[in-house]
């Protein structure tokens, strides 16, 4: 192993942490947001919304993030009007598309859990707001919306470590996010594990803070469930 | 773009024996990787479940493109280095298939893990006991007690995983196997029309969930508890 190389090179591994905690971020951002209202329109059964959410959550959960990137980045690229529009200095940028990527693909996912948690409020919860007057959206907004976020909360722990583990494609678009920093090393120096090992252990020590940080906000968040 | 379809569009459909065979190789490698570390994860022996408990943190920490990369590229060297030293063999290749089959297997093993131990734990203890009462030795009561069980109990559970994995083969593309992912951008970029084979893929992986789905579903209501 030549640590000398990895040391050496540590800004090309600190870019490529910060690029990996900037994209997941980001996109855990834009995903969660854009589930609410898909789990909204799921939970509620509203018409033809309510179908279209739980189709657009089956095809993104249903297919390779990858094909989900190529798309974006490769295959957009092809049509005229998309390189002649507004959106095209953005949507040529590789970094743009694993943003818009991984956002929808996350929302998918966030979109089943928070609707699952909708569904496991119990009725007196409701009923009781509704008895002291409260209007549906009221209702929804200040008993069903947080509470749903706290229940949904141990498993999108799992959906951040998912977004973590998923973001390693952006190498292939050029991205230089952790993997891509370990990878542009093993080409530097025609090496076979230190980039590659290095990004492992970088992705390992996320995994463990993430883990400690939802730890926390479990023991905050979810304290009156504990028994 | 009928014609192009017609052109390109068996070159996609091609990919699929690929997908399909490496999913299949790397789930019968999950599942034996899944039994054995459930085996250590309920072990009473403390060294056992520790090895047990390190694999899944592992597999947890440590994404799967990141993993695959290490088998093919570090692998090889690593079996050809200790090849060398032992004079055993002189050079091994680790193939693009076995490096995917392999890593994504392991990876899986980890989650089928999680599978088979929820599904042993959840069979009453009691049952256990009994078989044990009757005089039925460990091997009898895994056989005729606890295996036939596990099938329905570790379903659910092994249908979400293998839709997962299903997914992640896609992956092995970039080690230059030619899945549907890898045809459908080769055609995409011969073609100048990305879009429309990579949604074809995107199609053909939806298919694939769908049918998976449908039929592990089946498969569940024919094996329900009674």
């Amino acid at each position: 192993m030549e640590f000398d190389l990895i040391w050496q090179h540590r800004d090309l591994f600190l870019e490529g942490v910060w690029t990996t905690i900037w994209l997941i971020g980001t996109s855990l951002f834009i995903g969660g947001v854009m589930a609410i209202p898909l789990a909204l329109a799921q939970a509620y059964k509203v018409r033809y919304l309510g179908r279209a959410a739980a189709a657009y959550s089956y095809a993104f959960r249903g297919t390779p993030l990858l094909v989900q990137l190529y798309l974006l980045y490769y295959g957009l690229a092809q049509f005229e009007l998309v390189r002649e529009s507004l959106f095209w200095p953005l949507l040529k940028r590789p970094e743009i598309c694993a943003v818009i990527a991984f956002s929808m693909n996350s929302a998918a996912y966030v979109c089943e859990m928070i609707r699952g948690a909708i569904l496991a409020i119990p009725k007196g919860e409701i009923e009781a707001a509704e008895a002291i007057g409260m209007s549906s959206v009221k209702v929804t907004r200040r008993i069903i919306i947080p509470s749903a976020l706290r229940k949904a909360l141990p498993a999108y722990s799992n959906e951040v470590i998912f977004m973590l583990h998923a973001s390693v494609i952006a190498s292939t678009i050029t991205i230089t996010d952790i993997l891509g920093a370990g990878r542009t090393l093993n080409g530097m120096y025609y090496l076979a594990y230190e980039g590659l090992i290095t990004a492992a252990i970088l992705y390992l020590v996320i995994v463990f803070v993430v883990d400690r940080i939802f730890n926390r906000a479990e023991k905050r968040f979810l304290a009156h469930l504990v028994r | 773009m009928v014609e192009l379809i017609t052109e390109y569009g068996p070159m996609v459909l091609s990919g699929l024996g690929l997908t399909v065979a490496l999913s299949l190789a790397a789930v019968a490698l999950a599942v034996l990787f899944g039994i054995m570390g459930a085996a250590l994860r309920l072990s009473s022996n403390p060294v056992s479940r520790g090895i047990g408990r390190s694999y899944t943190t592992l597999v947890r920490g440590i994404p799967d493109l990141v993993l695959m990369l290490l088998v093919f590229f570090g692998g090889q060297t690593l079996l050809n280095n200790l090849g060398n030293a032992t004079g055993r063999w002189r050079y091994l290749e680790i193939s693009p298939f076995m490096a995917g089959s392999i890593t994504i297997g392991f990876i899986f093993g980890a989650y089928m893990t999680e599978t088979f131990r929820g599904a042993f734990l959840s069979i009453p203890v009691g049952q256990i006991e009994a078989a044990k009462a009757i005089g039925m030795t460990p091997r009898q009561y895994m056989a005729r007690i606890v295996w036939p069980q596990i099938v329905p109990l570790a379903l659910p559970s092994f249908t979400n995983n293998w839709l997962v994995l299903l997914k992640t083969t896609a992956l092995a593309s970039i080690l230059g196997l030619h899945d549907i992912m890898y045809n459908a951008h080769q055609a995409g970029r011969t073609s100048q029309e990305p879009f429309l084979f990579l949604l074809m893929a995107f199609f053909i992986y939806l298919g694939l969930t769908l049918v998976s789905d449908m039929a592990l579903r089946a498969l569940g209501r024919r094996y329900a508890l009674r």
